[in-house]
């Protein structure tokens, strides 16, 4: 495959913490359009990994590629404008404001728009239809001008995937998108996967399976912070060593 | 040049004795911070409380020195739990700045209710003969207050020291200071360890500020005149590391000393612009953890 | 403001609604006009009121919109007042406005240069680094006396008439108006700012620096520019100060005002515009009358304030007053 249909990619990446090797030497490697799950057990090292592609940690060594273009040494910030777009495991929502302010803030800060001083907000349409737009997109428009904090947990959940959708990323890492939200509303949330532009790259973390099967077209196992195995989705359901790993962990907890 | 030699002398076991004071007060400090991140501006008002229960249990009960600092430190340590419990401990999620507006709150509430009692006037004290007299070393006689400020200091450091590195109390403060959370899970019961931990750094505030009084003088502003030097000391030494705290006060106490003597109209200023530097370049401190 | 030509969407609308003057906040420039008239004698206490007020919105919009917490704030105060002061007393540059934008200006480029390099800090660092440059550059100014007067302070600082026109009288009826004019000119620009999509910025980044990172928001350039401007504005504060009192001490940049504007601020409700009117006001009419009775009961009841606003009453005043609106509409 050519370079440039490389979305994403990571050479050698390995992280320490002291003697604790929680990334150790992993090449991965994200085509456009792709849509790949990452599982692994508990403490395999995955959000470790979306932090540090997303550069909110740096690696002790290895490189990380965007389309082809070392962002090793650039911030978090430069990442995220250069198209890394991500969603936490925990809410990271701006708890304060309303629901539609939150994603204004991620089509503002994408568009430019927060850097003036002297409009009103609101004053620009092209902002609000636009967040408008994300929140149809996840069935958030009744909710729009709630305070974030008002909505239940499995709603914030959406806002915290809208605020991402906002940002029109070109590579779209979700940090178990689906955990906590109830199965009547977790549907929602693959619609939206399915209607996503094709030509973005996503990477999903998460745990139920039921998602990861019917979302993913790759999965990438990781075990103790290296990639155990990667393939079609069936080919990692038969895979003797991740049955293993899957079944010890059900016996077990 | 023996007078040169004489002055050095002079300005460094002042330097000494004045760090030690900072050392004795700000340890405390140093370790409930980085325990819990609590911002405890209201630290020196511990330490004034001392200096205050000292001078009344000598001057008003006919105490001698010695038990009178020993009685400051455990009335202040045993009232500082009532505090820690009833107030602070409502607070520890809070942000910074909550802290920060509280613990200011304290220090206004406790320079006022002194101010009452006591009055504004500085507290005179009594230390005992053999304290006030100098030492006469064969070739040289030193300040007997001093030396003894200085004995204290280093016992208070080795024991300090010992505690933390040997006894299992120690051990159980320094595992929560790295990583509470993970403290917490190998069942260490992190909040009465805190308990212990500010009556402790409360109780030695309260020993620093009755040991203060002869040095520093002792006014009920004391909880707010220092207090800046006891956060120096905190952040430059490193949240909740006893070595950072020794290193710190003592610096700051020779530098600010000598400064005082040698250029007293910009000393002061050099100390907070090295302050800001080491900051800049190791905002953790010295010993801290990033 | 009304007339928008394209009719915006209720969503639109909504963000609109919020900076679109109520008619409720005509009431403190009215109560400050009335004031004039009702109060003539009370008229320099009311200038020292509204440069508190001013000092305190500056300090909103640092502490209440950005979450900026800063221990030091009044060395941007101290600033504008030592510039403004200097200027008149030793240059001989007694017109009053332009001395007051030269004080914002050298504010302004204090806030700059140390914002620039102390905002790339979090918590307790911040809280230290911000305290200890206050205090650094008020040492600085201990050491040259020669420039600053010392404890003494820069005195002789004459103001020519406003305008070439208006003198001032010996009971400060002209700089009441005076400062009055110039708090309403600075509200009106930052009142601007929190409502611009920059200000919403702001707001992201005290509710959720992580996310703001996350977003690509160039964090350390908003908090540079606002830390800019909220210096400016206490720079303008401390101008005042200095041109209004005559004389300016080395208490202009001490951390007592610093503790001071913060205590005000809080009192009155952070991240509200407001709350600065309302905590400046409350604070130093009580200061006026009580700390003279009783400095101890003074003391005590600013101590007992903090705690309690910060225990039960996270919102100050204004909070309150919010609180007990909402309650009584649910109640109807």
């Amino acid at each position: 495959m050519a370079m440039n249909e490389l979305a994403l990619e990571t050479r050698g990446l390995s992280k320490n913490f002291g003697a604790l090797q929680v990334a150790r030497a992993i090449d991965f490697r994200l085509e456009r359009g792709a849509r790949r799950a990452l599982i692994g057990p508990n403490g395999a090292g995955k959000t470790t990994f979306v932090n540090l592609i997303t550069g909110v940690l740096r690696p002790s060594a290895g490189a990380v590629l965007l389309r082809g273009e070392d962002v090793t040494h650039r911030s978090q910030i430069e990442r995220a404008r250069r198209g890394i777009a991500r969603t936490f495991q925990i809410n990271q929502l701006f708890r304060g404001l309303s629901v539609l302010e939150n994603v204004c803030l991620a089509v503002g800060e994408r568009t430019g728009a927060c850097n003036n001083l002297w409009r009103a907000a609101g004053a620009r349409p092209e902002v609000v239809d636009e967040s408008i737009g994300v929140l149809e997109a996840l069935r958030l428009q009744d909710d729009a001008l709630r305070p974030v904090g008002e909505l239940p947990y499995g709603r914030q959940r959406l806002v915290e995937l809208a605020i991402a959708l906002a940002q029109r990323p070109k590579v779209l890492l979700l940090d178990e998108p689906a955990a906590g939200v109830p199965s009547a509303e977790s549907h929602i949330i693959l619609e939206v996967f399915e209607r996503l532009p094709q030509d973005i790259a996503v990477l999903i973390i998460e745990h139920d399976m039921d998602v990861v099967f019917r979302f993913a077209r790759s999965i990438t196992v990781l075990v103790a912070g290296a990639i155990l195995t990667e393939g079609a989705p069936r080919d990692i359901a038969a895979d003797e060593r991740v049955r293993a790993l899957y079944l010890g962990e059900h016996a077990h907890g | 040049m023996q007078h040169v030699l004489n002055v050095a002398v002079g300005l460094l076991l002042d330097g000494l004795a004045y760090g030690m004071i900072l050392f004795i007060i700000s340890v405390g400090l140093s370790v409930t911070m980085g325990l819990m991140g609590f911002v405890n501006l209201a630290h020196g008002a511990f330490a004034m409380a001392g200096g205050y229960v000292t001078v009344t249990l000598m001057s008003a009960l006919g105490v001698p020195f010695l038990p009178a600092l020993a009685g400051a430190f455990v009335i202040v340590g045993a009232a500082s739990v009532a505090f820690e419990r009833l107030l602070y401990a409502r607070l520890y999620r809070a942000n910074e700045l909550d802290q920060v507006l509280f613990s200011i709150g304290l220090v206004f509430m406790a320079i006022a209710a002194f101010t009452y009692f006591y009055g504004p006037a500085p507290r005179p004290i009594r230390v005992p003969a053999y304290l006030s007299g100098s030492v006469d070393l064969g070739f040289r006689t030193l300040p007997a207050y001093r030396v003894f400020m200085v004995a204290v200091g280093a016992a208070l450091v080795a024991a300090l020291w010992f505690g933390f590195e040997r006894t299992s109390l120690g051990a159980k403060i320094r595992a929560a200071v790295d990583n509470r959370h993970m403290a917490q899970s190998v069942g260490i019961h992190v909040d009465r360890l805190f308990t212990m931990t500010f009556a402790l750094g409360s109780g030695l505030a309260a020993l620093g500020g009755g040991l203060a009084v002869n040095l520093l003088g002792l006014t009920p502003t004391f909880a707010i005149q220092y207090l800046v030097f006891f956060l120096i000391v905190v952040a430059v030494g490193g949240l909740g590391s006893i070595r950072g705290a020794v290193v710190a006060a003592l610096v700051l106490g020779i530098t600010d000393n000598a400064g005082k003597y040698l250029y007293p109209a910009g000393g002061a200023f050099f100390i907070y612009a090295a302050t800001i530097a080491l900051l800049l370049l190791r905002p953790a401190g010295l010993y801290g953890r990033d | 403001m009304a007339g928008t030509e394209r009719s915006p969407g209720a969503a639109a609308e909504f963000l609109l609604r919020r900076h679109r003057w109520r008619p409720a906040e005509a009431l403190p420039w009215l109560i400050a006009i009335g004031a004039y008239f009702a109060f003539p004698d009370y008229m320099a206490l009311g200038t020292q009121i509204l440069i508190g007020i001013l000092f305190a919105l500056s300090l909103d919009l640092i502490l209440g919109y950005a979450g900026i917490v800063t221990l030091g704030h009044a060395a941007f105060f101290g600033t504008g007042a030592y510039a403004a002061g200097l200027l008149a007393a030793r240059l001989g540059w007694g017109e009053p406005l332009s001395a007051l934008l030269v004080a914002g200006a050298c504010a302004a480029l204090a806030g700059l240069v140390s914002g620039w390099v102390l905002l790339r800090y979090r918590g307790l660092t911040l809280l230290m680094l911000t305290l200890a440059a206050a205090i650094m550059l008020y040492e600085l100014g201990n050491a040259r006396a020669d420039i600053t007067g010392g404890f003494d302070g820069v005195t002789g600082i004459v103001v020519k008439p406003l305008f070439g026109r208006f003198q001032y009288d010996l009971y400060g009826h002209t700089y009441y108006l005076y400062a009055l004019a110039v708090l309403f000119v600075m509200f009106l620009v930052a009142r601007r700012i929190v409502y611009s999509p920059f200000g919403q910025a702001l707001v992201g980044i005290r509710e959720n620096l992580r996310r703001m990172q996350a977003l690509g928001s160039p964090v350390h350039r908003r908090l540079v520019t606002i830390y800019t401007i909220s210096a400016a504005m206490a720079g303008v504060a401390g101008g005042l100060f200095a041109q209004s009192n005559a004389f300016v001490t080395l208490s202009a940049l001490g951390f007592e005002r610093s503790a001071t504007v913060l205590i005000m601020l809080i009192l009155g409700g952070t991240g509200r515009l407001y709350g600065a009117f309302l905590g400046a006001t409350i604070y130093m009419l009580l200061e006026d009358s009580l700390a003279k009775l009783s400095p101890e009961f003074w003391e005590l009841g600013v101590g007992l304030v903090l705690v309690l606003t910060v225990l039960f009453a996270r919102g100050g005043l204004l909070g309150l007053l919010e609180q007990a609106a909402r309650r009584l509409r649910r109640w109807r």
